[in-house]
């Protein structure tokens, strides 16, 4: 039949193979785990079941609604149709403040309350997120 | 004014230049005995019309010529004059004309300092090298000049982006750009060799060099952007695994991965398609990373306000760029079928060439976890992001075997190797193992990833450490190199197991307390400096022992652009960091203080400084 060279030619292709299609799938299980979805309030306010997993939420801080104690920060983010209530306990970065974009990252409560894990630094204060800018353009 | 004029005329001049030397590039190739000594001139003028291009551009900024849109949009008067002169590259325009000036510097040195290889070879890759030049003349010229005329001439300029004004963030752009472009050389002249099917032992080695001195720059240029983001964002991390930072990440990858099938083809003429692919590909990332960085596609947390249609403008050029390539490639490229892919299972190129297939998937995962999330918006507009739980999960788990391979590899053999004092290598290794198992063990997460992590890393340390001693001065560049590698996974291994963080809002006065460290804010004083005001907080920070430290950080209020940044206050010592920053909330009384312990931190700049020295070293070594 097939002489010994060609049977481990044979053997090592479909090593590579397997090894292969292992990877891929490993990769894409793991992004399907790992990936951060964006939501604008308005979105938030329409869905149909609670996530459970962690996503971000981006738009506006409102007016006069930054609410700081010993161990909480507490504001909401607008896109001028709908809001969301955040609680935060962590470092704010520097550019967060009232009437300025503002991503937050965690996990809803329900769909009026939002418990952040995360705020993102912006390094450019007439930089607003490619997501917040479309949310408040209200696409 | 003037010197916008004499900047933007020099810059046309410049192009001018390009294309007459494509001209004699393209004659000079048909009838070449010798270098036509016109290219070598021409070279020169060309670099000396950039040079003084950017040099007029130097000036304005430092005479706040407020006539020119670059020097307004991104200076101020009241700008120390450090700042004025470092942020003529820390905007888009001036970025992207130093790039160009080291595109120019960098042929101009390798016509000069390229010996023994063929006339041919040279003329060829000056010609490449040209079509990578002016497309970035084009560039600069079209869509972001440095040179556009404001009038009527404001009084004042907006000023540079305080976090800007930092002296690592002030060298950071040049280093790394050394490292871009001098992958840009590695392709013009991979291209040139695979055209004139001279892809040797020989070139190799000429290339070589070129390889080494791009890795060295972007090494130390990733290391600097890293520290800066450390101590500047106030996040106290030193990598977030966000896509300005893998884009840097990526060349550097495939660069290592090129820098190690040169030493193989530097003995054998095999693995000639695989260097020419990584050639490529090293090039294309580091543009893909300036397309990614500057067309604000990339949705990161570092992103600069910018222009989408320059992104397009580079996507293009970028495009004919990988056609121009993959097309050389394709129809020019032959392997040499005299020398056959024999590999023994043991021998230094197969450990070689493993490690490879290990960098090749780190790469890949990076670059799906980057370019992913801009796939998803494009197809389905949705909006997401690929956090760092992504990266560890998928990397973590693979650094075990490639740090064996990097361990036990270099002291193969070539050609055909077998262990030698196999007893010897394991009873190092169950050190490692006992060693790392106690110190994971009073840590109750993870523990059996942690163990076999940090055994495999002190495995390679082990080995690295034993071979100094052992291999007197053979191999001693390589051996750094990994002993820092080493090195740095130990230390971000222990900084990411002994990290503690304590976030809490304080007022002035008042005391944290929690069972092991006690933060009191002590009082606050405000200091004005000459573009900023600041408030300097004082915290006192006794810990579980009774030992007192004091930290000052410091919020820095700037005038134009008015943005408040933090300055971190960082004790550095031997074996730790403490790190402390705070952030003040609008109208608000409560300062937002961040205070982390963080072991290990001045190791892993440390070992990042020997891993190119490494690399210095190997530059500077004859070849025996």
């Amino acid at each position: 039949m097939y002489g010994r060279k060609v049977k481990l030619r044979f053997l090592f292709v479909t090593l590579i193979l397997i090894t292969l299609i292992l990877t891929v799938f490993l990769v894409l299980k793991s992004l399907e785990e790992n990936v951060v979805y964006f939501q604008s309030p308005s979105e938030i306010k329409i869905l149909t079941e609670l996530d459970k997993s962690k996503i971000r939420v981006g738009g506006m801080v409102k007016k006069n609604s930054i609410n700081v104690n010993s161990d909480e920060v507490n504001f909401i983010i607008t896109d001028f149709k709908n809001e969301i209530n955040v609680t935060y306990s962590g470092a704010v970065p520097n550019l967060f403040a009232e009437e300025k974009g503002v991503v937050a990252e965690g996990f809803l409560k329900d769909r009026n309350f939002f418990s952040a894990t995360k705020i993102l630094a912006k390094h450019d204060e007439n930089y607003m997120p490619p997501e917040v800018k479309e949310a408040l353009e209200g696409k | 004014m003037i010197y916008s004029v004499t900047g933007h005329y020099s810059l046309i001049l410049g192009l001018c230049v390009g294309l007459a030397l494509v001209y004699f590039s393209i004659r000079n190739f048909r009838n070449s005995n010798q270098l036509d000594t016109k290219i070598l001139a021409f070279s020169f003028l060309q670099l000396f019309f950039v040079l003084v291009s950017f040099i007029s551009l130097i000036i304005s900024f430092i005479i706040s010529d407020f006539s020119n849109e670059t020097v307004f949009n991104n200076s101020h008067t009241t700008k120390p004059l450090f700042y004025k002169i470092s942020g003529t590259w820390g905007n888009h325009e001036g970025s992207l004309l130093l790039w160009l000036l080291v595109l120019t510097i960098f042929i101009f040195i390798f016509i000069l300092r390229t010996n023994n290889q063929p006339i041919k070879y040279k003329i060829l890759t000056v010609g490449f090298q040209q079509v990578i030049i002016i497309g970035f003349f084009l560039f600069l010229i079209q869509t972001s000049n440095p040179f556009n005329y404001l009038f009527p001439v404001p009084d004042e300029g907006l000023g540079l982006n305080p976090i800007l004004q930092d002296p690592a963030l002030a060298i950071h752009p040049p280093i790394l750009y050394l490292g871009y472009v001098g992958s840009s050389i590695i392709f013009s002249s991979a291209l040139a060799a695979t055209t004139l099917k001279i892809v040797s032992t020989s070139w190799a080695i000429h290339i070589k060099k070129w390889v080494l001195i791009s890795w060295i720059f972007l090494t130390l240029g990733i290391l600097l952007g890293s520290i800066w983001a450390y101590y500047e964002l106030g996040w106290g991390g030193f990598w977030f695994w966000d896509p300005v930072e893998n884009v840097s990440l990526m060349p550097w990858l495939a660069l290592t991965t090129l820098l190690h099938c040169i030493l193989v083809l530097e003995r054998k003429e095999i693995l000639t398609s695989w260097v020419i692919i990584l050639s490529i590909a090293t090039f294309t990332l580091s543009m893909c990373g300036t397309f990614l960085v500057r067309s604000g596609i990339l949705n990161s947390v570092h992103t600069f306000a910018n222009d989408p249609e320059r992104g397009l403008f580079i996507l293009i050029f970028l495009f004919v760029l990988i056609f121009l390539s993959l097309f050389i490639f394709f129809f020019f490229h032959q392997t040499n079928k005299n020398n056959s892919y024999n590999f023994f299972w043991l021998s230094k190129e197969t450990s070689i060439l493993v490690n490879n297939w290990f960098m090749m998937y780190f790469l890949s995962v990076v670059l799906i976890g980057t370019v992913y999330p801009i796939f998803l918006d494009v197809i389905s507009s949705q909006k997401i992001s690929v956090g760092p739980p992504f990266y560890h999960k998928l990397i973590a788990p693979f650094l075990i075997p490639f740090l064996f391979a990097m361990a036990i590899g270099p002291s193969l053999k070539w050609i055909r190797s077998d262990l030698k004092d196999k007893i010897y290598l394991i009873s190092l290794l169950i050190i490692s193992i006992l060693i790392s198992f106690f110190i994971v063990k009073n840590f109750n997460k993870n523990v059996l990833i942690n163990t076999i992590l940090i055994s495999s890393a002190l495995y390679l340390f082990y080995i690295t450490l034993r071979d100094f001693f052992n291999k007197k001065y053979k191999n001693f560049a390589q051996n750094t190199a990994h002993f820092g590698f080493s090195l740095l996974i130990l230390s971000i291994l222990f900084n990411n197991l002994f990290s503690s963080e304590i976030i809490t809002n304080l007022r002035v006065g008042e005391t944290y307390d929690n069972s092991k460290t006690k933060i009191v804010f002590e009082s606050i004083n405000q200091k004005k400096e000459k573009n900023y005001k600041s408030i300097v907080a004082n915290f006192n920070i006794i810990n579980s022992k009774g030992i007192n430290n004091n930290l000052s950080p410091e919020l820095r209020i700037y005038n134009q652009p008015n943005i408040t940044t933090s300055e971190a206050d960082i004790k550095t010592t031997l074996m730790k960091d403490k790190f402390i920053v705070i952030n003040l909330v609008q109208n608000q009384d409560y300062f937002n203080v961040r205070y982390q312990v963080k072991p290990f931190m001045l190791w892993i700049w440390l070992s990042v400084i020997l891993i190119s020295f490494g690399g210095l070293m190997s530059f500077f070594k004859k070849r025996i």
